[in-house]
């Protein structure tokens, strides 16, 4: 290509309103109806009484509201206030525990020198591609045999710890400057004090978009739920929908009110943390 | 001076195993152990229901060839991913596009093809579930009232993997999306002034001449994990089909779990997870390599 800064001042701009613009917006704005139609139909029917749900023409306000009393079912009636916390306490026990694990030791790879330490970079590059998918049979048979199936223990268990979040931070302390790190060791900083002090609010940016993506992707989470969980106390949110695998609840309406309940807050994260979440994934793409 | 420096280093080192030694004990018990005592549980007839179990080499591994429910998951992966992988990868590069260039909406449009990525799935699928009924579904009504004939989305052998891939392709649009958009803002407005006056001036030359291969590391990304993502298929085919009908949408992972949690074959499904695994693996593979030679150009 020709020489860049002589093209710069020859910079014209055309008129925006094209055809091509219009013809996209049209059609990003059909695709965002299709996206979004689930969403209207789902809240829709929650809010009507089962003969509604499948009437053949669907009307997005209920004739016979019947909201209140789906709502009411599901969240009084039915044990969904006890999946939600279930939820609750396993996503946010997984989320705890990664921090605590994943943030000293991303320090000590990416700024301290010890014996090893090429190992465990390894071992923690060569982690990131196996899933849960692969080990869960030794985990699994391992939980049996601690008597520890249907506990919260055995629900955060594969989680406790976050390759990619060891890998991530890691990346992320790097860019940290050396010579911050060693005045502040002139000034008699120990090293926990330079972690909590120094690195951990330079890295709160990583940390809250890791944070969101760990707890929306356990939060929606099945297989290891579906492994591990056997009684109703401990069914988890996610996990809840399958009690309608083989048939509907034949009350329509409940059906898709727990499935409302179920999905809302995780909407409600994203709309509020959005721009941590999308960064959390746009990270997920420097690997290496 | 020289001794403070020593005993500085050795203070760190000290310091650095007790940093990483939670992680480290983590790894060990999640993954490092685990891998191990899945290789190992591969080469036995080790099954949950029976006592003791025997060495029999890899005869797990031998029983796949003959095994037709195995070739049959192959077989549905296959169609699957041939269905899923164009869409996941063409629909969100051209989303991309136009929501770049629109200026006002871009981030309603962000926003709304996004939420199915944080949407518990599970939820949704009954949602689709429900639209795709055969007789009462919105879907057919569509379908009916413009002349067409209903179609059985999830209850017919021949249609149910399609079905599986366009909820999956709702789920993943706004992911892939959401890459491509990251890639398209890297790329320096200044090329495209370039490829203008190099006389690129329709928006299908610049797209040739400088998006596509400026996309290139981010295309490799999106079709590898898309590709994983393809071969992982599990959440829906449990809440929605358990591969019914006929184990028309028995895919290679659902399989794997029928294996060990159903039927509790754990020698067998081990065999089915190293070799799933190995697959995953081949896909990384490829993403470095060709992500090598992308960043080359």
């Amino acid at each position: 290509m020709t020489d860049m800064t002589a093209i710069a001042p020859a910079r014209i701009r055309l008129a925006r309103i094209s055809p091509g613009r219009v013809l996209g917006f049209v059609i990003l704005a059909l695709g965002a109806w299709v996206v979004v139609f689930p969403y209207i139909w789902m809240i829709s029917s929650s809010l009507k009484p089962t003969d509604e749900v499948y009437d053949a023409d669907f009307t997005i306000w209920p004739r016979t509201f019947a909201g209140l009393q789906n709502y009411w079912d599901v969240l009084v009636g039915q044990p969904y206030p006890t999946f939600l916390l279930n939820s609750l306490i396993v996503c946010g026990g997984i989320l705890a525990a990664q921090l605590v694990t994943a943030i000293p030791a991303a320090y000590a790879l990416a700024k301290l020198r010890f014996r090893g330490q090429t190992i465990l970079l390894g071992t923690v590059v060569a982690c990131l591609t196996i899933p849960i998918n692969v080990t869960s049979i030794p985990l699994y048979l391992g939980v049996v045999k601690a008597g520890l199936l249907d506990t919260y223990l055995s629900m955060m268990l594969p989680f406790l710890v976050s390759v990619f979040a060891i890998f991530l931070f890691r990346q992320f302390f790097r860019a940290y400057p050396d010579s911050i790190i060693q005045a502040a060791r002139v000034d008699g900083f120990s090293e926990i004090e330079i972690v909590l002090r120094l690195i951990v609010p330079a890295a709160v940016p990583a940390v809250a978009a890791f944070s969101v993506f760990s707890f929306v992707a356990h939060w929606n989470d099945l297989y290891w739920p579906l492994i591990v969980v056997q009684s109703q106390e401990k069914m988890t949110a996610s996990l809840s929908m399958m009690q309608y695998r083989s048939e509907f609840d034949i009350n329509y309406g409940r059906t898709f009110a727990a499935a409302t309940v179920v999905t809302i807050p995780m909407l409600i994260v994203f709309l509020f943390a959005r721009r941590a979440f999308i960064r959390g994934i746009t990270m997920s793409g420097v690997k290496g | 001076m020289i001794g403070g420096a020593e005993r500085l280093a050795r203070r760190q080192r000290r310091l650095a195993f007790a940093l990483v030694a939670p992680a480290v004990l983590l790894i060990l018990v999640i993954y490092v152990i685990p891998m191990v005592l899945v290789v190992l549980t591969s080469f036995t007839d080790y099954s949950l229901v029976s006592n003791g179990f025997d060495w029999i080499g890899l005869e797990n591994y031998r029983h796949m060839a003959e095994d037709e429910q195995f070739g049959n998951a192959l077989r549905n992966t296959l169609v699957y991913a041939l269905v899923f992988l164009p869409g996941a990868f063409f629909v969100p590069l051209f989303l991309a596009i136009a929501i770049q260039s629109q200026k006002r909406f871009r981030s309603v449009f962000e926003i709304v093809y996004f939420l199915p990525v944080t949407s518990t799935l599970t939820a949704m699928a009954l949602v689709w579930s429900a639209l795709m009924d055969s007789r009462q579904g919105i879907l057919n009504n569509v379908l009916t009232s413009a002349g067409l004939p209903a179609i059985n989305f999830l209850g017919s052998p021949d249609v149910v993997l399609y079905s599986l891939a366009g909820i999956s392709l709702w789920s993943i649009i706004g992911f892939n999306m959401v890459l491509f958009l990251a890639g398209l803002t890297a790329i320096p407005s200044s090329l495209y002034d370039a490829a203008e006056i190099d006389g690129a001036s329709h928006p299908v030359d610049r797209f040739f001449k400088v998006t596509w291969p400026m996309l290139a590391p981010t295309s490799v990304f999106v079709a590898v994990t898309s590709s994983i993502t393809a071969f992982k298929l599990f959440d829906v085919v449990a809440i929605l089909t358990q591969g019914k009908p006929a184990h028309a949408s028995e895919v290679f992972l659902y399989l794997t779990f029928l294996e060990g949690f159903e039927y509790f074959n754990m020698g067998y499904s081990a065999a089915l997870s190293v070799v799933f695994l190995g697959v995953i693996f081949l896909f990384a593979l490829v993403q470095t390599l060709l992500a090598d030679r992308t960043t080359h150009h």
